[in-house]
C-alpha cells in the first residue's frame, strides 16, 4: 500500500472538527465578558448556556445547571479531590477508594491526600483490567468519605461496570465520582443510570477544543472551587467565561450524542478490523484490555521480543501515530501503570502499543497499519535480545 | 519526525527534543547486527535487563590486540539501538585499549546528540564494550 498519514492517537487528543471550528472562529468576534450586563454580555451569555444544556444532554444530566465547566479532566479531577481535602479536614469521613489504573491526575491527587493523612486504597484490577468488585466491597465502609474510579481507561480501553460500583459507594454513604474523560462521545454515559455524585469530561477527547471540560455535580452534592475569585459557574470556578472553549464544547457534545451510535457501530467494525488484522499479520502478540467491555475505539496490543518506543518510531516513520506503554518513551523506568497493574509483566508491557481509532479512520487506513505492522515487528525482533 | 534543528525552531537552543538524522539512520539501518559462535568470539557481554526496557548483547572477535570484528543484538529503544550501533563502528578496528578509552559522550556526540530524557538508553554500549574487552583479556 501506498505510504499515507495515520492519525491513531484519538485517545491523546482529537483534531477539531470543521463545524466546531468555524463555530468558534465566528465566536470570536463576540469579545463580550460574558458576566457583563449589557446586550453583548447577555448575548455571549447565553450562547454559554446553550452549550451547556447541549453538554448536559450528552450525559444524561436532566438539569444543565449541574454542569460546571472547568480547563479539562485534570482541573475537573483535582477539584473533586480537593473538595474531599476540605471535607475530610472539617472531621467525620476521610476513606478514598481508588483504583491503580487511573489516569496520573487522579493517581496523584489521591496521593495527594495519602500524604495529607487521609485513608487511600488503590484498587486492583484482573488481567482484563476490571475492577475486582470484592476487593472494592472490603474496602468500602462508614469511613469511607469518596470512591473514584474512571469510567473506561485511556490506554486499554476497558470499560467498568460504574452502575454497581455507585450502589456500592452509595449503599455506604460514600460520594461516587467517575472519569469519564475517555467514554463521553464514545460511550452511551448517563449521571442518572450510572448513579454518579461527580463526573470528568475534557472537550478535547470529543473533536472540540483543548482547554476545556465540565464537571458535573449531583444536586445537593458539595463542591469547593479549586480557584476562588468572582461569581462565575455559582462561584465554582472563578475567572472570565473562555466563550469560545465553551462554544466549541457545546457544538462537540451536541454532535457527539447526534452521531453516538454510528460512532459506536463504525469504530467499532474498524477496531475488530484491526484487532483481527494485526493478530494475523504478526505471531505471538496479545490484545491487552477486556475482550468485551472495551471502549469502541482502543485496541492495546503487546508485541514480545520489540520495545514500544522502537515500535512507535518505526510507525512514525511510516506515517502512522500512535502511543506506547512503554517507560522509554516517558524517560522514566517504570512502564504503564496501567498494564502492570494487570499483571503482563514489565518485559511485555514495555513493548505494548495503543492504537486509538476515531471519527476520521477508515478501512484503507486500518489496512495501512496491518501491512506495516508486520515487517516492523519481524525487524525489531530479528535484532532483539529476547525470545518470545 | 524532525530531526535536525533548523530555523523553523526559531533559533530554539533548549534540549535536542527530536531523533537526529544519524540516529534514525543507525535505528533503521544498524550497523553490526547479529551474534558471534563461541569459537568466533573472544569476548562477549550482556549487559540491562529486558523488564527495564533494555537489554544488549555484544560480541567482539580480537586479533592482536586489535577488535577485529564485532556485533551486537539489542532489545531496546531506538536510543538504545542507535547507540548501540554507533558504538560497534567506534569500536571496529580498533586496539582494546583504544576500545577501552570510547565514553558515552563520544558515541552520543559521533550521532549528532541526542534527547536528554534519553541519555540514560545510551549508556549500555560503552558498558558491553568494557565488560567484553574485560572478558577478551581474560
Ligand atoms: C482518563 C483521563 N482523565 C483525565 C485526562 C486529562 O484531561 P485533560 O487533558 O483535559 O486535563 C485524560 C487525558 O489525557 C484522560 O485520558
Amino acid at each position: 500500500m501506498e505510504r499515507r498519514f495515520v492519525y491513531m492517537d484519538y485517545n491523546a487528543t482529537t483534531p477539531l472538527r470543521p463545524e466546531v471550528k468555524a463555530e468558534m472562529i465566528e465566536d470570536l468576534e463576540l469579545y463580550a465578558n460574558a458576566s457583563s450586563l449589557h446586550e453583548a454580555g447577555r448575548k455571549a451569555r447565553s450562547r454559554i448556556e446553550r452549550s451547556r444544556a447541549a453538554v448536559a444532554a450528552l450525559i444524561g444530566a436532566k438539569d444543565p445547571e449541574r454542569v460546571v465547566f472547568t480547563s479539562g479532566g485534570s482541573e475537573s479531577n483535582n477539584t473533586v479531590f480537593a473538595t474531599m481535602f476540605h471535607l475530610g479536614r472539617k472531621g467525620g469521613r476521610k476513606g478514598i477508594v481508588t483504583t491503580k489504573i487511573e489516569h496520573p491526575c487522579v493517581l496523584n491527587a489521591a496521593k495527594w491526600l495519602a500524604d495529607e493523612g487521609f485513608p487511600v486504597t488503590f484498587l486492583d484490577v484482573d488481567e482484563y483490567g476490571v475492577v475486582d468488585m470484592d476487593q472494592l466491597r472490603r474496602a468500602v465502609g462508614p469511613e469511607t468519605l469518596l470512591v473514584s474510579v474512571m469510567a473506561a481507561n485511556n490506554e486499554i480501553g476497558t470499560v467498568q461496570d460504574i452502575r454497581a460500583i455507585a450502589a456500592i459507594a452509595k449503599a455506604a454513604g460514600a460520594y461516587m465520582h467517575t472519569d469519564a474523560t475517555q467514554s463521553v462521545g464514545k460511550i452511551p454515559v448517563s449521571v442518572d443510570d450510572w448513579g454518579v455524585d461527580y463526573m470528568t469530561m475534557s472537550c478535547h477527547k470529543l473533536y472540540g477544543p483543548k482547554g476545556i471540560g465540565g464537571l458535573y455535580v449531583r444536586e445537593g452534592r458539595p463542591l469547593e472551587p479549586l480557584i476562588r475569585g468572582g461569581h462565575q459557574e455559582h462561584g465554582f470556578r472563578a475567572g472570565t467565561y473562555n466563550n469560545q472553549g465553551i462554544m466549541g464544547f457545546g457544538l462537540a457534545a451536541e454532535l457527539a450524542k447526534a452521531e453516538l451510535d454510528d460512532y459506536v457501530e463504525r469504530i467499532g467494525g474498524l477496531r475488530r478490523r484491526l484487532r483481527d488484522g494485526i493478530l494475523a499479520a504478526v505471531p505471538k502478540c496479545r490484545v491487552n484490555g477486556h475482550p468485551e467491555r472495551v471502549l469502541p475505539n482502543t485496541l492495546n496490543v503487546s508485541f514480545p521480543g520489540a520495545e514500544g518506543e522502537a515500535i512507535l518510531l518505526s510507525l512514525d516513520l511510516e506515517g502512522i501515530r500512535v502511543s506506547t506503554g512503554s517507560a522509554c518513551a516517558s524517560g522514566s523506568l517504570d512502564p504503564s501503570h496501567v498494564l502492570m497493574a494487570t499483571g503482563v509483566g514489565p518485559e511485555l508491557a514495555h513493548g505494548s502499543i495503543r492504537f486509538s481509532l476515531g471519527r476520521d479512520s477508515t478501512e484503507e487506513d486500518v489496512d495501512y497499519v496491518v501491512s506495516r505492522i508486520g515487517p516492523i515487528i519481524a525487524r525489531l525482533r530479528s535484532m532483539s535480545t529476547v525470545s518470545y | 519526525m524532525d530531526s535536525e534543528r533548523n530555523d523553523e525552531d526559531g533559533g530554539y537552543s533548549g534540549p535536542i527534543l527530536y531523533y537526529t538524522d544519524a540516529v534514525i539512520d543507525h535505528f533503521t539501518n544498524p550497523r553490526n547486527v547479529g551474534e558471534m559462535a563461541d569459537d568466533e568470539a573472544d569476548g562477549y557481554a550482556c549487559i540491562g535487563d529486558p523488564g527495564c526496557g533494555d537489554e544488549m548483547k555484544l560480541w567482539i572477535a580480537v586479533r592482536d590486540e586489535r577488535i577485529e570484528r564485532i556485533a551486537f543484538k539489542s532489545y531496546g529503544c531506538p536510543g538504545a539501538i542507535s547507540t548501540s550501533s554507533m558504538l560497534t563502528v567506534l569500536a571496529e578496528g580498533r586496539t582494546l585499549d583504544e576500545a577501552l578509552a570510547i565514553t558515552d559522550d563520544d558515541v552520543v556526540g559521533a550521532l549528532g546528540g541526542i534527547p536528554e530524557n534519553k541519555q540514560h538508553c545510551s549508556l549500555l554500549g560503552v558498558k558491553a564494550l568494557r565488560a567484553a574487552v574485560a572478558s577478551a583479556r581474560r
